[in-house]
């Protein structure tokens, strides 16, 4: 079946990422793949490398080694650090998303809901005025943001509301790999479940790939088949989800895990 | 004896070790278990019997991938071969899951907010059923095991302990899963719905599920095993 024969395709391949800030090794040796339809959380405490290597797998920092081959819809590969600015713009408006961790560096704050939605469509080619409203409409409704809404800006929405008018602009366009970095982070804990659902649902019903960085060990279970435990810029560990957070093996995970408040 | 009969195994476990090295604690070394084998066929049910701490959830984890093996193969039957769960990939490992290995845990996590009814239906929706399909078979399986209707469309984080468990079945058993883990079933049931697990039970020996089962319970057991595996405590070693 060719739908199977694409699924066992990988739609990433990261091979030896290396970061250097200066004298530090932000990340070293990163290598992992990731597969359509998988959920991979990055875990580690701050400082530990994971957001670096997600901004690199977004084509947003140029690592000093190593390689990012990404599997684009018409079957081409390439390497995210080595494409032309252009075409990382083409790609990361049609192919890949990024949902911010604060919805101010994801959003156009002065522009109406509908306006965040449709824009993003335009920049991927949508020209029909009607059809774009439309589709914004149903995004809006879709991560429950009221359609009376949708000619409000979001910066008189709450930041749950932003971080979910957030996730329907990097999801109108259908990406096929969405990086989410700390997508729960500065919410209240009720807003982070009604966002959590919403965010696997989501992920659940496209088939898209993500990743999501997080120091929430929580948030991963929930979300994620697979995950990768970071530390010092480097990856200690990767396995299922819940075999990471059960039965840890590197030492550093089973700090992390040992670390964490029973609720 | 109540195996399907010439059908081949369900799950083989070869000579499967598994121990725990605590890094956080110097180092100390916890061996669980030590070159268990096992083998199911369709239509039986194994139940392991053996001392609290014995290791008998490590091994019903073990089987399902969320401990990770030490040594040996964990064969399970998938898609027409035979995976070794113990050295496949993750993501093998949640194909395996998701059609062929289920598993009732004694506690329900869950996320927030998700009414009950949407919780039970998804390992059916994920195992490729369509969402009407998929929310009968869910609802039928919480009326059988008398979960009030009023109780379905909510999230079940308030329920108490007996309810969370009945939903934690009704999800394990919304798929008919070839290859099924069960610890505990019946722990915070009522001799009534005990019976009715006892009854999904002998349903899915008599489909054909390849079962192992910790069962307290020596009644439940006595109903539904049809031989017991003893799995017996290793002493602990010195860092």
């Amino acid at each position: 079946m060719s739908d199977r024969a694409i699924l066992d395709v990988p739609i990433l391949d990261v091979t030896g990422i290396g970061v250097r800030f200066g004298g530090l090794n932000a990340v070293k040796d990163a290598t992992f793949s990731l597969w359509p339809g998988e959920v991979l959380a990055i875990v580690g405490e701050s400082g530990s490398g994971k957001t670096t290597l997600l901004r690199t797998l977004a084509g947003e920092l140029a690592p000093d080694s190593g390689q990012a081959l990404f599997r684009t819809r018409a079957g081409e590969v390439v390497d995210i650090p080595r494409l032309a600015e252009p075409q990382r713009r083409a790609l990361a408006r049609t192919e890949w998303g990024f949902v911010h961790q604060n919805p101010r560096d994801g959003l156009r704050m002065a522009v109406s809901a509908g306006g965040n939605v449709g824009e993003r469509l335009m920049a991927a080619g949508a020209r029909h005025w009607g059809h774009i409203r439309a589709e914004a409409a149903a995004w809006l409704a879709r991560v429950e943001i009221d359609g009376s809404r949708i000619d409000d800006p979001p910066r008189v929405f709450s930041g749950g509301m932003q971080q979910r008018l957030q996730i329907a602009r990097v999801l109108v366009t259908e990406p096929r790999l969405v990086l989410m970095d700390e997508p729960t982070g500065g919410l209240d804990v009720s807003v982070q479940a009604r966002l959590l659902d919403l965010i696997r649902t989501l992920v659940g019903e496209l088939g898209i790939a993500a990743i999501i960085v997080t120091h929430d060990l929580a948030v991963a279970r929930l979300l994620a088949d697979r995950m990768l435990v970071m530390q010092q810029g480097r990856i200690v560990e990767a396995g299922l989800t819940d075999q990471v957070l059960d039965d840890p093996q590197h030492p550093y995970s089973q700090l992390l895990v040992s670390s964490v408040l029973q609720a | 004896m109540n195996a399907i009969t010439g059908a081949p195994e369900a799950l083989r476990v070869e000579n499967l070790s598994k121990r725990f090295t605590l890094h956080l604690q110097g180092g100390r070394r916890l061996p669980v278990l030590d070159r268990v084998d096992l083998a199911v066929h369709p239509g039986e049910c194994v139940a392991l019997v053996g001392p609290s701490g014995a290791g008998k959830s490590t091994l019903m984890r073990t089987l399902y991938g969320n401990y990770l093996a030490g040594a040996g193969r964990i064969l399970v039957r998938h898609e027409g071969a035979m995976v070794d769960l113990a050295t496949a990939e993750p993501r093998t490992i949640v194909a395996l899951r998701r059609t062929t290995i289920g598993y009732v845990s004694q506690f329900l996590r869950v996320i927030p907010r998700v009414p009950t009814a949407a919780i039970v239906a998804e390992p059916a929706r994920r195992a490729g059923m369509a969402e009407a399909g998929a929310m009968v078979a869910a609802r039928g399986l919480l009326d059988r095991l008398n979960l009030p209707e009023a109780l379905w469309d909510l999230p079940p984080a308030t329920f108490s302990g007996g309810e969370q468990q009945r939903v934690n079945l009704a999800r394990g058993f919304v798929h008919p899963y070839p290859v099924m883990l069960l610890d505990e079933p019946t722990a915070s049931l009522d001799p009534a719905n005990r019976d009715i697990v006892i009854g999904l039970i002998t349903e899915a020996k008599a489909r054909g599920a390849a079962i192992v089962g910790i069962f307290h319970d020596a009644a439940v057991r006595e109903a539904v095993a049809t031989r017991s595996l003893t799995v017996a405590a290793l002493a602990v070693e010195a860092a």
